[in-house]
């Protein structure tokens, strides 16, 4: 047995750090076109619209019943051979796109769930005032399915930040990407993947406390 | 005196099974019609219908100058019904996460685009004649059963409706509450305006209806003025439900 290297462990902490941004940057933007394309499917699913109903279902199953990493390969390796034009796209943009499509299939259930447990009778109500189904969904079912799949979606979140790790199989230097390099230098594989497990885990701490701080928020708000 | 709502030939059907089956029915202005009969009847489908929550299969529904084809009504046809249609719901249905005057509001700002103002002058009045001047931020959650069943007439009075239908407005509420809602609304049916209310309370029917109609099995089997009905009813069939109800 040796003895960890903790001196080559704090050389690679502001490395890592470094690296920060780009995994945030790409679990951001990936979690806010995941939200908005998730809450579109749910909608389709709600409303039942024909054949786009099909459509959205067979795209659920698709991404929730294979594996992100399979997912990710096929869009930033597999496609561009037969759409030529995607052969220019980056890893950052693969892999944003793919955790999007991945993401988004898990999030639409748990929208759908949620609109679904807005009482049956205000959607009534509001139809009865004349409200068109946009200004229902709008501006009264869907701020409350928000408030009852916060909670979720803040897990799938930290989830996503999680997965980011994966670009580096896409050829991303991200925060996984930096540990990799770094230990295939030094051969200190244990202090490398190491530090950059204690970075994943940290932010996840930290998000989990805005978690619960969100909760109790909510709950107050809800209880009133 | 003509009818301002007239009802022809309404029917409904869900599925194979005929709930409605040709209703006809003309309300005067200023008219206070309560509709009686045994449940499963297809009053509530009755009221469901007219406000198109469950569009109506055939017939025509005329609203002073609107007049819709059910076989043939479009999107268009079913707003402007709703539009000239206020409906209080049985389990009050009030919007969870918007407050006591959002709620009054909503219809106003969001569907008649008012001014915000102007929409929360109105809710004041409103809120003021439901005796809940000083609960307008109040979320439902927050309001009993009765204040909030006044809101539920609250939202629909604000539609200025020319038909208001009423479906069995006190029947959810615990009976401490009862009594202020049916105040409500009888402060509503002085003030002429027409509606539409199915209830099971025969001494509210009586006491505020100007025409009582019965229906049994999806058609309207008997109507006239509360004391004929009450009194001295023609069809064995209404006699039977009054008998049963007391
Ligand atoms: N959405 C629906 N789908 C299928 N059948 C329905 C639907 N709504 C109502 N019905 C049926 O239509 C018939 C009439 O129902 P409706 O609710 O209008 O009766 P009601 O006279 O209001 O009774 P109650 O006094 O119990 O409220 C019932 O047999 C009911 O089962
Ligand atoms: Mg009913």
């Amino acid at each position: 047995m040796r003895p960890l290297d903790i001196a080559y462990m704090w050389e690679l902490v502001p490395v890592i750090a470094g690296y920060i941004p780009l995994t945030l940057f790409m679990a951001v933007i990936a979690m806010v076109a995941a939200l908005v394309l998730a809450a579109l499917l749910a909608i389709v699913r709600v409303l039942k619209i024909p054949v786009l109903d099909r459509v959205v279902a067979v795209f659920i199953s698709f991404f929730r019943g294979t594996p992100l990493l399979v997912q990710l390969f096929l869009f930033y390796y597999g496609l561009p051979q037969m759409l030529s034009f995607l052969t220019s796209i980056d890893g950052v943009t693969a892999a944003i796109f793919g955790l999007t499509m991945h993401f988004s299939a898990y999030m639409a259930e748990s929208i759908r769930g949620a609109i679904l447990g807005v009482d049956r009778s205000q959607w009534e109500a509001a139809q009865s005032i004349g409200m068109t189904q946009g200004q229902l969904l709008r501006r009264i079912v869907l701020p409350q399915a928000a408030r009852t799949a916060a909670p979720t979606l803040m897990n799938y979140f930290i989830d996503m930040i999680k997965s980011t790790s994966l670009a580096f199989t896409l050829g991303v230097t991200e925060m996984m990407g930096a540990a990799q390099k770094e230990a295939a230098g030094s051969f200190l594989y244990l202090e490398a993947f190491l530090v950059v497990a204690l970075f994943y885990w940290a932010i996840v701490e930290l998000l989990s406390v805005g978690q619960r701080r969100m909760e109790l928020h909510l709950g107050k708000a809800v209880a009133r | 005196m003509s009818c301002e709502i007239d009802i022809a030939g309404l029917v409904k059907r869900f599925g194979g099974n005929t709930v409605l089956n040709g209703i006809d029915l003309c309300l005067k202005p200023g008219e206070r019609v309560a509709v009686i009969g045994p449940s499963g009847t297809g009053k509530s489908t009755l009221l469901r219908c007219l406000n198109f929550l469950d569009p109506p299969d055939e017939g025509r529904i005329t609203i002073g100058d609107l007049s819709v084809d059910a076989a043939r009504a479009g999107k268009a046809d079913m707003l402007a019904l709703r539009r000239r249609t206020g409906f209080v719901f049985q389990n009050y249905a009030l919007f969870a996460n918007k407050t006591a005057r959002d709620n009054i509001m909503e219809g106003l700002t969001t569907v008649r685009n008012w001014p915000k103002p102007k929409a929360e002058e109105r809710a004041r009045e409103i809120l003021q004649q439901i005796g809940l001047g000083d609960r307008g931020d109040s979320y439902p959650s927050a309001l009993s059963g009765g204040q909030q069943q006044r809101v539920g007439i609250g939202r629909a009075m604000a539609l200025d409706a020319e038909l208001m239908l009423f479906d069995e407005p006190t029947s959810a509420l615990d009976p401490e509450w009862v009594g202020e809602v049916l105040d409500l609304i009888r402060r509503i049916a002085d003030g002429r305006q027409t509606m539409l209310i199915v209830t099971h309370e025969m001494q509210f029917a009586r006491e505020i209806a100007d025409r009582i109609v019965f229906m049994e099995g999806g058609r309207i089997v008997e109507q006239g003025p509360p004391a004929q009905i009450f009194g001295n009813a023609r069809d064995e069939r209404t006699r039977a439900f009054l008998r049963r109800v007391g």
